[in-house]
């Protein structure tokens, strides 16, 4: 036997990156299968451009680094190319998910040093970066009956390569851009919800919206699958809900006419994908649970303020980046307390008196 | 689980199933036993024997040295073939200095005192004393003397005399045998520990794994209304003093601080036992119950053994091998080190010998850190191991102990659920390693620029003395004017 210096532990819970990735994409097959049932082939399309191309960038990178292609295994930037395509619109063209997946790879992911380096979330960066560059194709939504049975392949495909512009009759909004408008119209709260937007409807996911986003219920599905496996903890997607209920129940008690209620806001545009799979994110967020609380407020307080009173009807994007950006100082901050140690990190007290009276055995 | 007996941990396969259903086999004599002379926290031992000496069993050999130390004594009848540098139980395969004893076979022992009735009838000085000459060290791994550990603790007010059989560390059984074979003997220990400290209780702290140890250990102590079984949850690293003696009183440990400034004084069941036997038979320490273990192991058991038995003999006692193990340690698979070879030496505080096959192993291979928290989660001391590692890594040991360095128990738990398989034990070890280096190194400097600067003072002071002395000795010749009898130096 060589001999050989391998420090203790000699034993593993033989977890692995890459097995934490494929948890976290099996978590989202639900929604996912749901989003390319209700929008068709061309999300389908979108779904496989942006996966693919994703690997692709990576393997690029990969290669331009010298570092051995077996990385691409660890499956990181598949799951980076997932995730960002369900937050695309779902009939956007080939490109969006091109660009998007070069944006997430090269310049979120790469060029900060690779996994785990990156301080922002890969594909928020790139969505944020597409919806701010092409607000149009980024802003328009098929309808929720525009699945299979209306757009056969062919179709599909040339919508995908964008030599077609969706038909009007299958255009949608989503609820939180329809609030939005209607708000500025001049409508009340109460009356825009009560016309445009069912709960029901929004729980189970038949609704307009990005591809992987409408389906509240399969989200949570997928989100305690991800608690159960232990591979997020509970306190960012508890931290961002509940402060988005309260902040949300708060305001529409103050004002109903002017703020949307508790219910819109939890099942509306990227809540649930954002809190249970975006703001989770292992590299971007806190590594302590203090922090990871602080962040998840965070993320609910910044998304609240945007979709109430920013520009844009939905903020999950911009509050999980603006998060991320505060995250090493979360970090740095925030965190855990040192056994023997207060919160300030000063030894504790000894609670045995030194040189005292000898106790009787 | 909604009480939580301390911060952190993780549940490792135990793998005790291999060995903990057989009883304690006696290993015979080996021909040769190979004798460290420190196998303590502290200084080696001094040999008081020679090349050629015949001994008998339970002489001593070498009397403990200065500070921290520890004697040893003759395992068992023979002649001492040399006193020589021998493989240490090290991953890097270094030396250290042993008596090499050639058994005659006879195990004829020394005279001792006869059975002690009432050793509670001693005082507790005379107790501490003894057993301090046993050769007593802290057998669950840290190999503390025993002494100088009760000695320290009844300087404070010692309330709980916490007697750990938590035997976290997963294919050990050793401990677990041991409660249940000799549970008796553990109680009369921990007795006499609470007596020799006065100490106001005693628990008894087993993990809920170990059914058949609870229900001896609460058979052996119920008849002493201050001693009480307590069954901890089975979390590893619950065996580690910090986090047993949370799970058991609720109390921390000040950082930086000794289990006494809580009030409690902790020792292993092995010690326990050993105590015992020193303090009623006069018997020092010269054998252990230690499991032999692993995929690689033909039938894997717990063995009595004595001290100094070549590994390779106690694996082979056990049928041997039924292949090439991958990984040899002493130790278990979380805190025990590798050992390059199995001419290597049982000593006192080793608890179990592991002959890992390749797949009980993991992969060495480690991927960037993906800062998914897992470590920090894990951690039962609160501290944050990717940062540490960090900045070990980059040789920035200050920023290490910012992140909790000097706080780190080094219990395996943040690699234990790396998924980048990140050897951040290694990385701690290393950077603990050169901050001791340096202080040490500061500490010689220190020392060497003492002695300089004394030296330019007495330089100093001792030319200023001269010039003075001649000065004066210039104005007494103008006084007097007599060149006569002066005399120069």
């Amino acid at each position: 036997m060589m001999p050989v210096i391998i420090s203790s532990p000699h034993a593993h819970d033989n977890s692995s990156v890459n097995r934490v990735m494929l948890h976290v994409c099996f978590a989202l097959t639900p929604c996912t299968v749901y989003g390319i049932y209700l929008f068709g082939f061309p999300a389908l399309n979108l779904f496989l451009v942006t996966c693919i191309s994703a690997i692709l960038w990576e393997s690029i990178c990969l290669k331009l680094l010298g570092t051995p292609q077996s990385r691409l295994r660890d499956n990181s930037a598949l799951l980076t190319g997932w995730l960002l395509a369900l937050t695309l619109p779902p009939w956007a063209p080939w490109w969006i998910g091109v660009g998007g997946s070069f944006i997430a790879i090269v310049i979120g992911k790469q060029l900060y040093g690779g996994l785990g380096q990156n301080v922002f979330n890969p594909a928020m960066l790139a969505r944020v970066a597409l919806l701010i560059s092409f607000p149009v194709q980024m802003t328009t939504w098929p309808g929720s009956g525009s699945g299979f049975s209306s757009i056969d392949f062919a179709q599909g495909l040339s919508i995908t390569l964008g030599q077609e512009a969706i038909p009007d009759g299958l255009t949608g909004a989503t609820s939180l851009g329809m609030l939005k408008t209607e708000l500025i119209a001049g409508t009340s709260a109460e009356q825009i919800i009560e016309n445009n937007f069912s709960l029901k409807d929004a729980f189970f996911g038949n609704t307009s919206g990005s591809l992987g986003e409408t389906s509240s219920l399969l989200i949570l599905a997928g989100g305690l699958w991800l608690l159960l496996m232990r591979i997020i903890s509970w306190h960012i997607p508890i931290a961002l809900l509940g402060l988005t209920a309260l902040l949300s129940t708060f305001f529409h008690w103050l004002d109903p006419a002017r703020y949307a209620d508790t219910g819109f806001h939890l099942v509306s545009g990227g809540m649930m994908l954002g809190a249970f799979f975006i703001a989770t994110d292992i590299v971007t967020s806190p590594s302590s649970k203090r922090g990871q609380l602080l962040f998840g407020a965070g993320c609910g307080a910044v998304d609240f303020s945007i979709r109430t009173w920013g520009g844009f009807p939905e903020g999950m994007g911009f509050a999980v980046l603006f998060m991320n950006a505060l995250t090493p100082l979360i970090d740095t901050y925030l965190r855990p307390r040192v056994y023997g140690r207060n919160f300030r990190g000063q030894s504790l007290k000894a609670t045995s008196s030194k040189n005292a009276e000898r106790g009787k055995p | 689980m909604l009480f939580s007996p301390f911060r952190g941990g993780v549940h490792p396969d135990g793998f005790k199933e291999l060995t903990s259903q057989k009883p304690i086999l006696q290993a015979p004599i080996p021909e040769q036993l190979f004798i460290p002379l420190r196998q303590h926290a502290g200084n080696d031992a001094l040999p008081i024997v020679s090349a050629g000496e015949k001994v008998l069993k339970g002489q001593l050999l070498a009397r403990g040295g200065s500070g921290l130390s520890a004697p040893v004594h003759a395992p068992t009848s023979g002649h001492i073939r040399e006193i020589k540098p021998v493989t240490a139980a090290h991953p890097s395969g270094m030396e250290c200095n042993a008596i090499i004893l050639i058994a005659d076979g006879d195990d004829s022992p020394i005279e001792r005192a006869p059975f002690m009735e009432d050793p509670f009838g001693m005082p507790p000085e005379v107790l501490s004393k003894k057993i301090a000459d046993a050769g007593i060290v802290g057998m669950g791994g840290a190999s503390f003397p025993a002494a100088v550990k009760i000695v320290a603790a009844s300087k404070h007010r010692i309330e709980t005399i916490l007697i750990n059989g938590g035997e976290c560390e997963p294919y050990l059984t050793a401990d677990d045998l041991l409660m249940r074979e000799r549970a008796e003997k553990i109680v009369l220990g921990a007795r006499l520990i609470r007596y020799t400290a006065s100490a106001r209780k005693i628990s008894i702290a087993i993990e809920d794994n170990k059914k058949e140890a609870i229900s001896a250990m609460q058979e052996a102590c119920k008849s002493f209304d201050y001693i009480s079984v307590v069954v901890v949850p089975s979390r590893y690293p619950m065996g580690s003093a910090k986090q047993m003696i949370q799970a058991v009183t609720g109390q921390e440990v000040p950082a930086g601080g000794r289990s006494s400034d809580v009030g409690v004084l902790m020792h292993n069941v092995a010690t326990a036992y050993a105590i015992a036997e020193c303090l009623t038979e006069h018997r020092p320490l010269i054998s252990r119950i230690v499991t032999i273990s692993g995929g690689a192991v033909a039938c894997p058991q717990n063995v009595e053994a004595l001290i100094g038995t070549p590994v390779g003999e106690l694996i082979q006692c056990c049928g041997g091998t039924t292949e090439e193990p991958s990984r040899l340690l002493l130790g278990g698979p979380m805190m025990g080190q590798i050992i390059s070879t199995d001419h290597v030496p049982l000593i006192k505080g080793v608890a179990g010998v592991l002959a890992l096959k390749s797949k009980e192993i993991p992969s060495p291979s480690a991927s960037p850190c993906i800062r998914c928290g897992r470590c920090v989660s894990a951690c039962p001391m609160g501290l944050v191991p990717l940062e540490m590692a960090n900045h070990s890594r980059q040789q920035d040991f200050e920023g290490a102990i910012d992140y909790g360095l000097s706080d780190c128990i080094l219990c395996g738990s943040c690699a234990y659920v790396c998924p980048s398989h990140i050897p951040l034990v290694h990385y701690f070890q290393y950077a603990k390693d050169k901050i001791s280096e340096q202080k040490s190194s500061q500490r010689h400097m220190d020392y060497v620029r003492g002695l300089s600067e004394s030296k330019r003072i007495r330089l100093e002071k001792e030319a200023s003395e001269k010039a003075a002395a001649k000065a004066a000795k210039a104005s007494k010749r103008r006084e007097k004017k007599t060149p006569l009898k002066v005399v120069e130096d």
